[in-house]
């Protein structure tokens, strides 16, 4: 695959085709027009997003979907801040009612400090919801064991952490991730650690189908810059894979040919 | 009538059919959804669907998250 076919070269999921790799989150940004202005800046056709109660009290507070359209983005709710499989599948069913689409990221906690994933929780939630025909992208830990059940239960796409969600951290165990690639025939994305372009280049030349971001873009001292920054990094990781890298070598090779040297 | 919507108690003239909860509230239906007693009210079923003394009402919308 050359590099001018590249623009041909598509992520699906679940059927459907998305030509960015970078899926990014809608939280933590100062306003949502930031968040707008982030999203755009990254190229994302897919965001993020959290299912809570509405605002009772002021129904006229600005509200995500007059800032980011759902008609433009691919909405992907949430189950962020779910503990349970419960939890997790009444959250997504009221997600399916609000915006009619069932194609979702399913996210069940384990622990509050690590935010790591409860496995267990969500193989079981997983399954439930594939049975309501939901199409489930899963957070999930980088054990490959869990993320072939994950898959063989019908999962339409694996997402194990690069690192704890928020740290930045960056990929911390690539040979996990290569491993769960190398062995799953739907896409692999990381979701959670990625701190700054280089960490999401990383997952990409690794040969993720994806990567999917929030802190790093919102925390980041001008967030529109880093989603650009980010859009970049994960075309570059993308390339690099695709091209294949050459091999590593313990020592050097001169790259000007000793045939004529005066 | 004593409904619970969100964890708060509201008290309501009459029976009311969700939609005219909604309109009461000055909730957009269109980008809103609702739970009754843990069940989803499919939109649909708004204008039908009456809700009596003592029901539990949840209404969520999407909001920012990653």
């Amino acid at each position: 695959m050359s590099v001018d076919n590249t623009k041909d070269d598509f992520m699906t999921i679940a059927g459907r085709q998305f030509s960015s790799r970078l899926i990014v989150g809608t939280g933590k940004y100062v306003d949502y027009a930031e968040n707008a202005a982030a999203a755009e800046a990254a190229g994302a056709e897919i965001v993020t997003v959290a299912v809570r109660r509405v605002n009772l009290s002021d129904p006229s507070a600005p509200m995500l979907v007059d800032y980011i359209d759902p008609k433009k983005y691919t909405f992907l709710p949430n189950t962020a801040g779910c503990f349970t499989g419960e939890d997790a599948v009444r959250t997504l069913r009221l997600a399916r009612e609000a915006g009619g689409w069932s194609l979702v990221k399913l996210e069940v906690l384990g622990d509050e400090k690590t935010l790591y994933p409860n496995m267990p929780e969500t193989l079981r939630s997983a399954e439930l919801l594939i049975k309501e025909g939901f199409d489930v992208m899963v957070y999930c830990s980088d054990d490959p064991i869990m993320a072939k059940q994950l898959e063989d239960i019908g999962c339409c796409a694996i997402m194990p952490l690069a690192a704890p969600i928020g740290s930045g951290l960056g990929v911390q165990n690539p040979i996990n991730i290569r491993m769960i690639i190398e062995q799953s025939s739907v896409p692999v994305l990381v979701d959670a650690g990625v701190g700054t372009a280089s960490d999401a280049a990383i997952a990409m030349e690794l040969g993720c189908d994806g990567v999917l971001m929030n802190t790093a873009i919102a925390e980041a001292k001008n967030p529109v810059l880093m989603a650009e920054a980010m859009r970049h990094a994960v075309i570059a990781g993308r390339q690099a894979y695709v091209a294949g890298r050459m091999p590593k070598r313990q020592y050097a090779d001169p790259s000007s040919p000793l045939a004529g040297l005066i | 009538m004593d409904v619970k919507i969100n964890g708060e108690t509201r008290k309501f003239d009459a029976p009311l059919s969700v939609l005219e909860i909604l309109q009461a509230m000055n909730l957009p239906s269109q980008k809103i959804a609702v739970e009754l007693n843990l069940e989803i009210v499919p939109k649909s079923a708004y204008d039908s669907q009456i809700v009596v003394q003592g029901d539990q009402i949840e209404i969520v919308h999407f909001i920012g998250g990653g």
